[in-house]
This record gives C-alpha cells, sequence and structure tokens, in this order.
C-alpha cells in the first residue's frame, strides 16, 4: 500500500453556506485562524472545491432563491471569480416531451491527477456532468444521464429527498481515470469502469429497509459514499441504513454500523476517513428514527471514530455541549485535513464550524453565527 | 425596447437596470441580452426553454407564459425575481 506523508502547511477550509461561501485559514501550526468572507453573499452555496492537483483553482457550485443553478471558477485562490460559460444542463428535448431541468448543482470533484483539465458534478435532480476544460464549460455524461435505465435507476424525479435527489460521492479510483463511482440518494451506488459510457448498480448487501422489497439491486440511499486513496478497492459509506463498508473484490457491502451503540444507531449523514490509515473513519450520527429528526440523538452531540474498519466504534464528544444541542451536520460538512495528528472539522446547520486538532479526541468551536452550513472542504497550502 | 433588469441581475450588466435590445419575441430578446450580458439567459430560462420557477416575466403589464408572445418595439418588459417567500 503506498503511503502519504502528512501534511505541514496551512489549512484553508472551504465552507459552503446557504447565504454564501467563507473561507477558513489557519497558520501552518494550526493554532490561529482567520476568516474571511462572505463571498457572493445570498447565494445557496453547495459544494466549493479546491483542486488538489494544481492547489489553485477553485469551483463553486451556486444558485439563489430566484436564479438558476451555475458553477463559479476562480484561479487565484478565490480572489476573483467567472462563471462557467455553459453551466451543467440537461439536454433541451423536442416540443411535447417533458425534458429535464437542474435545479440545482450540488457535488464537484476534480478529475483524475492524469487528467488535469477535468471535473465531475452531481446536480438534483439525479446528473452526471464532466468538464474538460476546467470548469468552464459542462456536459452530460452520456452513459449515465441518457441511459434507458436511469429513470429506473433513479424512480423518477419526485422521489427524492425533501430538497430533491442529489448525485453525490463522485470517486474516481486514483489508479485508473477510466474507473468511477457515483452515489445517489434516490437510487443507490454505481461503478464504471469505462469513463462513465455504461454503469452497473453496487449495492449488494447494503439494505432499503424503506421499499418493499429491502434488498433491491438498487433504489438505496447512500448518504456519502468514500474511497481511500491509498486503498482504493476500500469503500465506506454512510448510508440511510446503516453504515458500510466493502472490499470492491467481494462486492459486498458489509454493516459495520451493527457495531455502534444500540442507543445511537448507525444512522447520519457524513463519513470521513482518516488520510493515511484506511482502518480510521469517523461519522456523525443523528436521529433516524420516527419522523427522522435528523438532529443529535437525544440533543448530544458525538461523533463516533473506528479504528478497526468499523468493528469496534469509540465515542467522542469531549467538547460539545452535554445537552440541549439539536445539531444537523450534512453529508458534505465534515471533513478531516492530512496533519499529523489529523485535525477533523464540521460544520451545523445552525452555523457553527467545530473542530479538532486531535484527531476527535477533543472539539473546540471555531466559529459561530454562520449562515446554515451545507459544506465544509479542508485543503492544504 | 427596453427590459427591465432586477437586482439580483445586475452583477451581469454592470449595474445596469435597463438595457435596450431588440427582437420580435420575447425568445429573441432574452438571446439578444444574453449575447449583451452572457450568462444572465441560463439564471432565469431553463435549458428546457421555459421560464424558471421564482422568475416572473411581464410584458407591459401583462404575465408572459412562455417565450414566444410576440413583442412590438415600444413593449417595455420586467423581468421579476418573484416574492417566494421562505428564508
Amino acid at each position: 500500500m503506498a503511503t502519504l506523508k502528512p501534511a505541514t502547511g496551512s489549512v484553508v477550509l472551504l465552507i459552503g453556506t446557504r447565504k454564501g461561501a467563507f473561507i477558513l485559514k489557519s497558520d501552518r501550526s494550526r493554532r490561529t485562524w482567520k476568516l474571511s468572507g462572505p463571498t457572493f453573499l445570498g447565494h445557496i452555496m453547495h459544494h466549493l472545491m479546491l483542486d488538489s492537483r494544481d492547489r489553485r483553482t477553485m469551483l463553486m457550485a451556486a444558485r439563489t432563491g430566484h436564479l438558476g443553478p451555475t458553477v463559479f471558477r476562480s484561479t487565484d485562490f478565490g480572489k476573483t471569480w467567472t462563471e462557467a460559460k455553459v453551466p451543467p444542463a440537461f439536454p433541451k428535448v423536442s416540443e411535447g416531451q417533458k425534458g429535464l431541468v437542474v435545479d440545482h448543482v450540488f457535488w464537484l470533484t476534480p478529475g483524475h491527477a492524469s487528467e488535469p483539465s477535468v471535473w465531475y458534478a452531481g446536480t438534483s435532480p439525479q446528473g452526471l456532468f464532466r468538464s474538460e476544460d476546467g470548469g468552464q464549460t459542462w456536459e452530460g455524461v452520456k452513459g449515465f444521464n441518457a441511459h434507458p435505465l436511469r429513470q429506473q435507476w433513479t424512480r423518477g424525479e419526485q422521489d427524492g429527498t425533501p430538497d430533491g435527489p442529489k448525485l453525490h460521492s463522485i470517486l474516481i479510483d486514483p489508479r485508473n481515470a477510466n474507473h468511477l463511482y457515483i452515489g445517489m440518494s434516490s437510487g443507490g451506488v454505481f461503478e464504471s469502469t469505462d469513463r462513465g459510457v455504461s454503469w452497473a448498480p453496487l449495492n449488494k448487501g447494503c439494505r432499503a429497509d424503506f421499499l418493499p422489497n429491502p434488498e433491491p439491486e438498487y433504489g438505496h440511499d447512500p448518504h456519502c459514499v468514500r474511497l481511500h486513496p491509498l486503498k482504493p478497492d476500500r469503500l465506506y459509506q454512510q448510508n440511510h441504513c446503516g453504515i458500510y463498508r466493502m472490499e470492491r473484490r467481494e462486492g459486498l457491502w458489509i454493516r459495520i454500523g451493527g457495531n455502534m451503540p444500540k442507543q445511537v444507531g448507525d444512522i447520519g449523514f457524513p463519513l470521513v476517513l482518516h488520510p493515511r490509515d484506511p482502518d480510521t473513519v469517523w461519522v456523525f450520527p443523528m436521529d433516524g428514527s420516527s419522523v427522522w429528526p435528523r438532529v443529535s440523538q437525544g440533543g448530544k452531540p458525538a461523533a463516533y471514530v473506528s479504528r478497526n474498519a468499523g468493528k469496534t466504534w469509540t465515542r467522542q464528544d469531549k467538547g460539545f455541549p452535554k445537552a440541549q444541542a439539536w445539531w444537523t451536520v450534512k453529508r458534505q460538512a465534515m471533513t478531516a485535513d492530512a496533519h499529523e495528528p489529523v485535525g477533523l472539522y464540521f460544520g451545523t446547520t445552525s452555523g457553527e464550524l467545530w473542530w479538532s486538532r486531535t484527531g476527535g479526541s477533543n472539539w473546540i468551536c471555531l466559529v459561530r453565527y454562520l449562515p446554515e452550513i451545507y459544506s465544509v472542504e479542508a485543503a492544504e497550502l | 425596447m427596453t427590459v427591465h433588469i432586477p437586482s439580483p441581475l445586475r452583477s451581469y450588466t454592470a449595474q445596469r437596470a435597463e438595457a435596450d435590445v431588440a427582437g420580435s419575441t420575447l425568445e429573441e430578446v432574452l438571446t439578444a441580452l444574453d449575447q449583451r450580458y452572457p450568462g444572465l439567459r441560463f439564471r432565469i430560462i431553463t435549458e428546457q426553454d421555459t421560464i424558471r420557477r421564482h422568475i416572473k416575466i411581464f410584458v407591459n403589464e401583462t404575465l408572459a407564459p412562455h417565450l414566444n408572445v410576440p413583442l412590438r418595439p415600444n413593449d417595455q418588459v420586467y423581468i421579476i425575481c418573484a416574492l417566494s417567500g421562505g428564508s
């Protein structure tokens, strides 16, 4: 297995909120932090990503309450922004037919290291888009968007999460630019080995308790899927129906969330991997009972870490409120840096940004009073 | 004719509140507007050429239901960000 040296530079957190984007930057020791922004105040920022290949280019997935979805691009680390000339959009259909309309761009992923200008985007309704010019123009990945079974896989556009079904967790095998995974909140995990020309469901072993057949081929609700860059044949997912791990050669999801404390359960949105240890994974459980409150269990927030690939889990709540803290942490709103010890970060829908400089053993609130946080991504400078 | 631009779109028009463009239909006027201010059209019109849900376009005082509405040279076109409520 390849190894990775710990990062030693400044950490930059890219924070997407319902009312604009913010950047939080540390010094090299991660002891002092400076918040800047908002950028595009009033825009709904679903996701901001720094291009890890050049550490300079940033893309933002934006819309407003009135205006349609678009992508903004910066090549000077956020000083100036230009809008995509052709944002992600479905093909226009003939008159009399009902065509798809992108409501929002939800997910952004830089492409493979061997394809420095390639980016991928996931949308709601669920569509996959690719840019070959660094995010300036976007085209649908026809192998998925125009697949004859797409409607069946996604169960139609009305059947999704309250804010619309989302295509997310676009994962690229670091060994092979043609090998892709996607997660769909209404459809499950799918895989392509030919750069998106063809796709196959990858959901064996994963439950879909909300369907008449709880073990279908597709139709699942992965909330967050991760692939470990140093062990790319290992996948993890936080699903609507639990926490899972897959060894790709086995092709079977194993429910590792069954080892979580029963009173906490294994429902949540985000899942974060240790950058250098494929056996270490963090989750942030939420209440998925009855009407799905989607808040911390009992008003007592906690992260859970497993250091043995999900066999056992440890509660990490030191520094958090002990009661009456009804946090929701969205699927893109928890991340890790690459330092040693690993810094963990998450944002809440109530606008707080928390971090741990010790891998979750102790937590500190870094920023309060932000708008509803949609996404947090860590980048190294 | 004159197109009245709402504040959320003025980042495209260098903060101008009005634009004079030519066209015999709403579609032609919006195409001309987009040529002058690239990107503006897609923020208010979908890829299926429908007016976005929270955008309204009035020709004089009449709500335009689609882009095929014919226009006369002296018409006033108002792009409105609908009062949609919410947060």
